[in-house]
């Protein structure tokens, strides 16, 4: 499905771009977050696959909703990812809320020490 | 400026690297070995309608544990990170607002329903798409709900705490009565397989997937309880 990674492709590019040039420490973890989204959706693109109902076993067949359109190794692997991903944006937000107890501020501009 | 140019050369470059993913890849006409294992004998073996749940569960049911401990890690860490001492003064903070009239009422509406739909996504995660994880988050989206909409909503550490151990070890337990009765860790064929596409076949990954959606369900809860109180 090319259509759909292109879009993952998109959103993985906003979320670098936002995380690059945003200055407010939420807005970096939220294109943090849309860069993993992206992720996903391009590696669920990959698994996609042309086969006619057929093809697979007769009990799906039987009982198939859209005709076993997909791959289900890379659907496992991403429900992985989503859930690894939601870890890191709770451990990031909680980084923040830690950031902003210490100065009371949400500007990473504020923070001197973090560059190098 | 210059700072600018490098942003856009890093984005050109990171689309350059991304771009074959979309125009070189072809779709498959058919499957691959392995995913024609699992699409074939998974339904015979597993007796689970949904194949990614039986690639999740039963045939890669080791990686859910781990999955499951990579959430449990993080919900330690935000503990650990927002951890306050005793003496610690509270920094000013703004005064928490009320949620408004609309928002109370609502989550009194809908905190039943999402609770109720959140079990039913992770009991039918072998017939449909959902499963422990889904049905997890949403449980957690209610409690979300309830946080937002009162300042005095109080989340109960010890009931959290004794939610997500007991259903850990449920799930340890489970998982471990397939290397005893069945054929190794995660098996689910101890108990029967049941007709096909009904709500009670698949052995046990109905049992094994609510209790990692109690589990997940709770580590969130446990993990907004961090952040909101502190």
């Amino acid at each position: 499905m090319v259509i759909i990674s292109i879009i993952g492709i998109m959103l993985v590019l906003i979320g670098l771009w936002g995380t690059l040039t945003q200055k407010n420490l939420i807005k970096i973890v939220v294109g943090f977050a849309i860069l993993d989204t992206g992720v996903n959706i391009i590696m669920v693109s990959v698994g996609f696959i042309k086969v006619n109902a057929n093809h697979v076993g007769e009990a799906l067949s039987k009982h198939a909703v859209v005709g076993g359109e997909a791959d289900p190794v890379p659907s496992a692997l991403v429900l992985t990812a989503i859930v690894v991903g939601l870890a890191v944006t709770a451990l990031m937000l909680s980084y923040v809320i830690k950031m902003y107890r210490e100065k009371s501020s949400m500007n990473i501009d504020d923070y001197k020490e973090l560059r190098w | 400026m210059i700072k600018n140019a490098f942003i856009f050369i890093t984005l050109i470059l990171m689309s350059l690297l991304l771009l074959p993913l979309a125009t070189d890849i072809k779709p498959m006409d058919s499957f691959n070995s392995l995913a024609e294992r699992y699409m074939k004998e998974g339904p015979k073996e597993v007796g689970s309608a949904n194949p990614v749940t039986s690639v999740v569960v039963t045939y890669r049911g080791f990686d859910t544990l781990g999955e499951v401990t990579v959430l449990f890690t993080a919900f330690m860490g935000v503990g650990l990170l927002l951890r306050r001492k005793e003496d610690e003064e509270m920094i000013v903070e703004a005064e928490k607002r009320e949620g408004s009239e609309i928002l109370q009422t609502a989550s009194n509406f809908i905190t039943p329903l999402l609770f109720i739909f959140g079990i039913y996504v992770f009991v039918h995660g072998h017939l449909s798409a959902g499963g422990g994880f889904q049905g997890g988050v949403i449980i957690a989206s209610a409690i979300l709900l309830g946080v937002l909409s009162r300042t005095s909503y109080k989340i109960n550490d010890n009931l959290v705490l004794f939610v997500d151990s007991f259903a850990g070890l449920m799930l340890v337990i489970l998982a471990t009565l397939g290397v005893i009765l069945a054929g190794g860790f995660m098996d689910n064929r101890y108990i029967g397989l049941g007709e096909y596409g009904k709500l009670f076949s698949a052995g046990a990954i109905p049992f094994i997937y609510s209790f990692i959606g109690i589990k997940v369900g709770s580590m969130l809860t446990g993990i907004l309880k961090n952040m909101s109180q502190g």
